[in-house]
């Protein structure tokens, strides 16, 4: 079932005017070991329900912002513009 | 005179208390590891858990494609093994998989992917995969009905022809394996979901289910796009996002397509039934979801691509469209391997959308690693720990993604 998504500055939009960044983690400190920063680039909670994710209006204000969505149902609960820049987000 | 088969295709079973090994997740990947433990290892005393019917999930949703023309030596290697037992198939468990090798087209609508196709060529013919690149002459041989006008946009400039390739019958893969493992005494237990796992200390010691507790020191995760969901109860983190994968079938037309057509560029790929039908798959959605609902972007994507090569389709109504989910890795490439931090417990998951033409061999090779502790050749290069070593493998020929 497509779905909409409300952007923090445009509104409602289509779920097809958005791209998927992916579930929010946090970043490691510059200092970390190799290992932290390959759990980082790779690991995934992949959650079945409600999680924080990154995605980016392409085709309205190119804005990348957090969403909570449950991924079991694609019911979005809430949007938010971020306090820090994406890292490591694929785009 | 009998006219209808009374024969049962596998029984139904109280769940034992016990096991020698618990498979979870009764797909073609869960169903080929338990045939090849009984098989090849004689080890029978084992409970395949589905939480749904067989072939619920992935096994019954996939286009049925098989095929063996990967980019990766690794790839090549493991997909054509996989087509060889795919060909013994139905003599060796006596029950037709309506196997048809009817050949396999991917296109190329730019120098740049016919580049791509050519390293494909090179390494699949190395490998000693029947594969070569044809251009628009010997493509309108093989389809005629094909679109090769000279239009400005997706020209069909060549193609990479795999003879071999082909498709076959999922469901009966499924029912054929669940009927030989039934008749080695391995039960099979549809509608059993398993909710958490049992652990003593760093070894696993049980499967608990919604039908009651089973003891077993041996656990396979088998579950697709679950597979994180069942590695949450032993907390083994995996590398793993869930996405949807769409397709959908049209009414039955007249026979006109007996090759399998696949367009990297238009993420489509198509094929023509026994029945008529043409199935139709896309690309995979593009956002990460445990939902299988369908949506009308991607039929619309379908049916304007599908048009793109066929536009004499235009008008055909489409039956049926669907959705599984598919375990994604960063690779493209499976994960098939035990895991350090627990013994007794076993990965087949980032499968992908590409996991049904595996299942055999994956099955196999997943069933020699259970039984031996030996690691077989052909899944070295797909063990868990390679995203620790930083050693990825990079099959860019998977279907069905955006590479």
């Amino acid at each position: 079932m497509s779905f909409l998504i409300p952007c923090p500055n445009c509104g409602e939009r289509s779920v097809y005017e958005f791209r998927f960044g992916a579930e929010v983690k946090s970043r490691p400190s510059a200092g970390s070991p190799s290992e932290d920063w390959l759990r980082y680039t790779y690991v995934k909670q992949n959650e079945s329900g409600v999680q924080k994710e990154w995605w980016y209006h392409r085709m309205g204000c190119r804005q990348w912002f957090i969403a909570v969505r449950n991924t079991a149902t694609n019911e979005v609960l809430s949007t938010s513009l971020p306090e820090e820049k994406p890292g490591g987000t694929s785009s | 005179m009998q006219l209808f088969s009374h024969e049962r295709m596998w029984r139904s079973h109280e769940l034992k208390s016990r096991y020698d090994a618990v498979i979870i997740g009764a797909g073609v990947h869960g169903l080929a590891t338990a045939y090849y433990l009984g098989k090849d290892h004689g080890l029978r005393d084992v409970a395949l858990l589905e939480k749904s019917y067989l072939g619920a999930g992935n096994s019954g949703r996939n286009t049925a494609i098989v095929r063996a023309n990967y980019r990766t030596a690794e790839g090549v290697a493991f997909y054509d093994a996989s087509l060889k037992l795919y060909e013994e198939m139905s003599s060796e468990l006596g029950w037709n998989v309506l196997l048809n090798q009817c050949g396999h087209l991917t296109l190329a609508h730019t120098d740049s992917a016919i580049n791509g196709l050519r390293v494909r060529a090179e390494t699949n013919r190395f490998l000693g995969v029947d594969s070569r690149i044809i251009g628009p002459d010997e493509i309108h041989k093989l389809v005629p009905t094909l679109d090769l006008s000279r239009r400005p946009r997706y020209p069909i400039l060549a193609a990479l022809y795999h003879p071999p390739g082909g498709i076959i019958r999922h469901d009966a893969v499924v029912w054929g394996y669940a009927r030989a493992c039934d008749r080695m005494g391995i039960e099979i237990h549809p509608f059993t979901e398993a909710v958490g796992i049992r652990m003593d200390g760093q070894s696993v010691s049980g499967v608990v289910t919604n039908r009651g507790e089973i003891s077993t020191r041996v656990v396979a995760n088998c579950t697709a796009g679950w597979a994180s969901k069942v590695c949450q109860m032993v907390r083994v983190p995996l590398p793993i996002v869930t996405y949807p994968l769409q397709a959908c079938v049209t009414e039955p037309l007249k026979p006109f397509l007996d090759k399998v057509i696949v367009s990297a560029t238009l993420h489509v790929y198509v094929n023509q039934t026994d029945r008529g039908e043409l199935v139709i798959g896309a690309e995979i959605d593009p956002y990460q979801s445990y939902s299988m609902k369908s949506t009308l972007p991607t039929l619309e994507q379908m049916a304007t691509y599908t048009l793109e090569l066929f536009p004499q389709l235009h008008g055909v109504k489409v039956l049926r469209q669907w959705a599984g989910i598919c375990d994604m890795t960063p690779d493209f490439a499976p994960i098939i391997s035990g895991v350090e931090s627990l013994k007794g417990f076993y990965l087949d998951v980032g499968w992908g959308t590409y996991g049904f033409k595996a299942g055999p061999i994956a099955g196999r090779c997943l069933a020699s690693l259970i039984a031996t502790g030996e690691t077989p050749k052909l899944i070295a290069p797909f063990s868990l720990s390679r995203f620790r070593q930083d050693r990825l493998v990079g099959e860019k020929a998977a279907a069905a993604v955006s590479h």
